[in-house]
């Protein structure tokens, strides 16, 4: 004889029962939780270059081969992520048939003694027939909201109720939603091209290269289901390629179609800061279609043919400036450039040759408006930034003003430099002259460079009667003269800071104060003399003060030139703003998918929170002439306000029955 | 059997909903709606359709609130009158701050938030001194404390949000764009939340607790406020400007507050379990609400808040769709908010499928806090990404 075995499970009952257990997903909730962390701490999809640099070769390998650059595709995560959408299904899977029962299910055949063991019950005899009771029960729960059944059992009759019966689906729709989402999600998420990328189908490109020079194998064709991708166009260009930045390069997403920025304007408040930004884009979508165009912003994109085109952001798109390279080094004419925003080009030098990049122009440039102006902010005009580089490859870094600035009450161009991208820029004001250009100052700066200028300059000084009483003999004269022109070369090569070492290399301790202050008199006669005969025939009617301070800001402007460094003075003469729009293209099919999982989501919660289902019983019983009758409930959640709820429902219930 | 629905429940009655809104419920409701209206009919013109589909969703829900909730509607009636005397003595212009003695001292948006910081702290003080000196009185002064503090902190910022506008017409915006501007939210929200569970359980042994949390909101506030000088009206970034951001903000911190309000009850939970064991005759033991109440308290919190927050963790979803380009970017601020979602997923099943209660789960709450507090602030301080305004 065999005993008989106890019916034995399946593996795949177990599995079955595993992955639909509470406890795996608990931790899969909590593990879900401590792996997105990573994510959030440790940025994300960096060039590989900043994590070797931040954690050292061997850490670098280690995190690499963890996927921790990106987490969020690695494949221990997506492990995880499997497996609480298979807890979840296996749990719908398992809960939904007995939960969909339960909406529908009374339990008229529950017995006495299980309601006797509720929380929440009360018990009464009284002297009238079930029936009569019953009507009255039913009555008063219907009254509550309840939907009853009624059911007459051999020696006792149940009237079962319940409120809230779609609490159940509640629990459905919330663990539908989770499945459904992430399900959306994975459609929409780069597992394709990361399985293309491993199989060698697919190779990030690494090198800079102009869209039509990346090869095949870093292409992605436009029937790619789910992609997001960045572009920059110029006004007026057409592309058809997005770029996906992936790691430490690119891959190019060709697009279905062609998007050509036809205009891009931007809008800012009055203290410059963008307000809204917004692109007039054309699509051109195959041979003989018809153009289509819309107007797109920030949070107002392109929704075409399950393809969205957001604006981004905007930058320079190669804006054409016309400048007028004032020589600052030596004796040289002046020329003209054509400079391309985002282009370089050569120039000779005195000093060798130069390259200039030219890095952005700015139409506006807004700023705190001057106390007692009357107005919070003024925008004072375009400037552009550049680089000029030497041929040891060392680049200084300069901003100019197009229009002159004003500063303590009068009016400069101006030309900030620095070092380093990181530093303050440091300023060179020019004075503008009555026609509001440089030209006055340039004169007075070919002047001081003039050698036949200075003789005749350093020849009046000596001649002034202030000087002449000091050297009353030639051959102090000479000696003056000579001394002058040295001074002179010495501010030419280095300003005032050179004449100074001059002085303090030339003349004994004790002479140096008094002499110093002759000698920088001197010198000034000398400039003040090159600058009158630079600033004579020039018309209008300027007044000796205008002239005064004029020479002065001349002569300080001359005094820091060493260190502004640059052999030219770059004058923005004319320009041509041409604006480019950053766009980005996302194509995710999975979208109204994770969205209807969304809905499933939030309407099941706020069911399964808000909707409790409370079930309340009542079993009459006839012994001898009385009927008693056990009133019992119980809920799924809110036993507190259930208990509340369920004292009222039996107190008014006990009162009806009492007043019969 | 052959009655009828209809026939049985008459006579069975329970007391109708509609007959049992007394008089001061329907002038309510009317303000409430004329309001709305003459706010559609002066400014509908300028609103897209989603800002007037937004205002006709908040009036009903403000009278569903008011109808519910009675307490709130004197409250919300004084914050109407508050704020619209400062529309009103503002007219156009903003000058009337330096001159206007109300506004200067009472309800300019600066000093009704000054007001409101100030009653919250006195609040968390005399909630304290009820509870130690056992007194009823203070308690009701204290909820009085916290009532106005919540009443002026919403005038505070419905004021701030018409000043914004008298700055610029351009700058105009609700006032939940930056830091400041939601840490005065958060406070009010909390508070407001507390008080419902003050008014549902008839206790006032938590107001302490919750009103600590606020407290230190407030004092966050101050220290933004006079060190960093953040309490000035900047305009938005093109980004900000959708009318998500006046759904999406507003519902995180329902979330924000509720969680804050279940780790506080946590901490009470904890003492008062403490108490119970050490000292059964103490103050705390006797004072504090029974555990099964601060557990329950704690539960309802946690719902509520799971509930809006996964609404305002969808609502960003959708946002981010439309501005950023994708309803996922992983980005971290993003991140942390499922993060807090599934913390608390995992403390609800906890409790709901393995039936734990007591010690551990308050533990949990509490610890929750600090998740959530991550979320809302570390994210801004710490770790950078595409929420990047509003940052420290
Ligand atoms: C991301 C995934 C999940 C989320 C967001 C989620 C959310 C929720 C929420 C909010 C509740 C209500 C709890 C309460 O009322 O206290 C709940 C209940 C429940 N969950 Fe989940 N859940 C998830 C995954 C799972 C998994 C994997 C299982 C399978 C074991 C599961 C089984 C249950 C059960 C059995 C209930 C109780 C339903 C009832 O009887 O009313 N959940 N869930």
């Amino acid at each position: 004889m065999t005993t008989p075995a106890r019916p034995r499970r399946t593996a795949g009952a177990i599995l079955l029962e595993f992955l639909g257990s509470m406890n795996l997903a608990i931790t899969l909730l909590v593990a879900v939780a401590f792996s997105s962390v990573i994510g959030t701490i440790l940025k994300q999809n960096e060039p590989y270059q900043n994590y070797i640099l931040e954690f050292g070769p061997f850490w670098f390998e280690v995190y690499k081969s963890l996927g921790l650059y990106d987490v969020y595709s690695a494949a221990w995560f997506l492990v995880i992520m499997t497996f609480l959408i298979t807890s979840t299904s296996v749990c719908v899977y398992r809960n939904g048939p007995r939960m969909l029962r339960d909406m529908r299910a009374y339990r008229e055949d529950t017995a006495e003694r299980s309601l006797r063991a509720f929380h929440n019950k009360a018990e009464w005899s009284f002297a009238h027939t079930p029936d009569v009771l019953r009507e009255v029960v039913m009555r008063h729960l219907l009254s509550y909201g309840y939907r009853l059944r009624v059911k007459q059992h051999d020696d006792h009759t149940v009237v079962a109720a319940m409120k809230g019966a779609a609490n159940r689906l509640g629990y459905l729709g919330t663990h539908i939603g989770v499945v459904v989402v992430c399900v959306g999600a994975l459609l929409d998420g780069n597992l394709p091209l990361k399985f293309a990328e491993l199989t060698g189908k697919v190779r990030v490109e690494t090198r800079q290269l102009p869209s039509t020079e990346v090869p095949a194998i870093s292409r992605l064709s436009a029937d790619t289901a789910s992609f997001r991708g960045l572009v920059t166009i110029p006004e007026g260009a057409t592309v058809n390629y997005v770029g996906l930045k992936l790691r430490d390069g690119i891959l190019l997403q060709e697009l279905p179609f062609q998007v050509k920025v036809a205009d891009f304007r931007i809008e800012q408040y009055d203290n410059g800061q963008p307000k809204s930004f917004e692109s007039d884009l054309v699509i051109y979508d195959g041979e003989g279609q018809v153009p289509q165009k819309q107007t797109i912003s920030v949070n107002h994109p392109w929704f075409y043919k399950g393809y969205a085109i957001y604006i981004v952001s905007f930058s320079d798109g190669g804006s054409k400036l016309k400048l007028q390279a004032w020589p600052l080094a030596g004796a040289a004419p002046v020329q003209t450039l054509q400079g391309e925003v985002g282009k370089s080009l050569k120039l000779a030098g005195a000093s060798g040759p130069r390259t200039i990049e030219f890095g952005d122009f700015r139409l506006y440039n807004v700023k705190p408006a001057p106390a007692g102006s009357g107005k919070q902010f003024q925008d004072i005009g375009p400037n552009f930034t550049f680089k000029l580089r030497d041929e040891s490859g060392v680049a200084l870094e300069y901003e100019n003003y197009m229009q002159p600035q004003e500063h303590e009450g009068r009016w400069y161009l101006v030309s900030g430099v620095r070092d380093n991208p990181d530093a303050e820029f440091t300023y060179l004001r020019i004075p503008v002259d009555t026609a509001g250009g440089i030209g006055r100052f340039m004169r007075f700066r070919a002047a001081l460079l003039d050698a036949q200028k200075v003789r005749m300059a350093v020849q009046k000084t000596v001649q002034e009667p202030m000087t002449a009483g000091l050297a009353p003999d030639p051959r102090m004269q000479q000696a003056l003269t000579a001394l002058l022109e040295k001074l002179l070369a010495q501010f030419n090569a280095g300003g005032f800071e050179t004449v100074t070492e001059f002085v303090q290399q030339s003349l004994p301790q004790e002479q140096r104060a008094e002499t110093a202050r002759l000698y920088v008199e001197f010198l000034h006669q000398t400039l003040r003399e090159l600058y009158d005969g630079a600033a004579a025939g020039e018309g209008g009617s300027i007044t000796q003060a205008d002239h005064s301070r004029f020479f002065d800001d001349a002569v300080n402007a001359l005094g820091v030139l060493r260190d502004y460094g640059s052999p030219w003075f770059l004058q923005l003469a004319d320009f041509q703003h041409i604006e480019a729009a950053v766009l980005q293209v996302t194509h995710a099919p999975g979208k109204s998918i994770v969205y209807t999982g969304f809905g499933l989501l939030i309407m099941g919660v706020f069911i399964m929170f808000y909707l409790p289902q409370r079930r309340v019983w009542a079993l009459l019983r006839q012994e001898g002439g009385m009927t008693r009758v056990v009133f019992a409930g119980s809920t799924n959640r809110d036993s507190l306000g259930f208990a509340k709820d369920f004292a009222e429902l039996h107190t008014g219930l006990e009162a009806r029955l009492r007043a019969l | 059997m052959a009655v009828t629905r209809d026939s049985m429940v008459k006579g069975f009655d329970k007391r109708p909903f509609f007959g049992a809104l007394s008089g001061f419920d329907w002038l309510f409701a009317a303000l409430v709606l004329a309001g709305a209206g003459y706010v559609l009919y002066r400014y509908g013109a300028v609103m897209d359709v989603y800002e007037i589909i937004i205002l006709s969703g908040v009036a009903p829900a403000v009278i569903a609130q008011g109808w519910h909730w009675k307490a709130v509607r004197a409250m919300l009636l004084a914050v109407a009158l508050l704020s619209l005397s400062a529309v009103w003595i503002y007219g156009a212009s903003l000058d009337a701050a330096q001159t206007s003695f109300l506004l200067k001292f009472l309800i300019s948006s600066q000093s009704a938030i000054m007001w409101m910081s100030v009653l919250f702290v006195m609040a968390t003080v005399t909630y304290f001194g009820a509870l130690f000196l056992r007194s009823d009185f203070a308690g009701h002064v204290a909820s009085a404390f916290t009532w106005s503090a919540a009443a002026m902190g919403l005038t505070g910022m419905l004021v701030r949000w018409r000043e914004s506008y008298l700055i610029h017409v351009d700058y105009g915006h609700i006032p939940v764009s930056n830091l400041y501007e939601v840490f005065v939210l958060f406070s009010v929200i909390t508070a407001l939340l507390y008080l419902y569970y003050e008014g549902r359980y008839q206790t006032r042994a938590l107001g302490g607790f919750v009103l600590l949390i606020i407290s230190a909101a407030v004092g966050f506030v101050l220290w933004y406020t006079f060190d960093r000088g953040a309490s000035g009206i900047a305009p938005l970034v093109p980004a900000l400007k959708s009318y998500w951001m006046k759904i999406h903000v507003p519902a995180n911190f329902i979330g924000y507050g509720s969680f804050s309000i279940a780790a506080m009850v946590g901490v009470a939970y904890l003492l008062r379990e403490r108490a119970g064991r050490m000292n059964p005759q103490g103050l705390f033991a006797t004072r504090m609400p029974a555990l099964d109440v601060l557990d329950d308290v704690m539960y309802k919190a946690i719902t509520f808040g799971f509930g809006f927050f996964t609404v305002a963790t969808v609502l960003g979803a959708l946002w981010a769709a439309e501005a950023w380009g994708g309803y996922w970017s992983w980005d971290p601020k993003e991140t942390w908010a499922l993060i807090v979602l599934l913390n608390y997923a995992a403390w609800l099943h906890m409790r709901f499928s393995k039936g734990w209660r007591g010690r551990p789960m308050a533990w949990w709450a509490v610890a929750g806090l600090f998740v959530t507090l991550f979320a809302f602030l570390g994210v801004n301080m710490f770790l950078s990404g595409l929420h990047s305004y509003g940052s420290l």
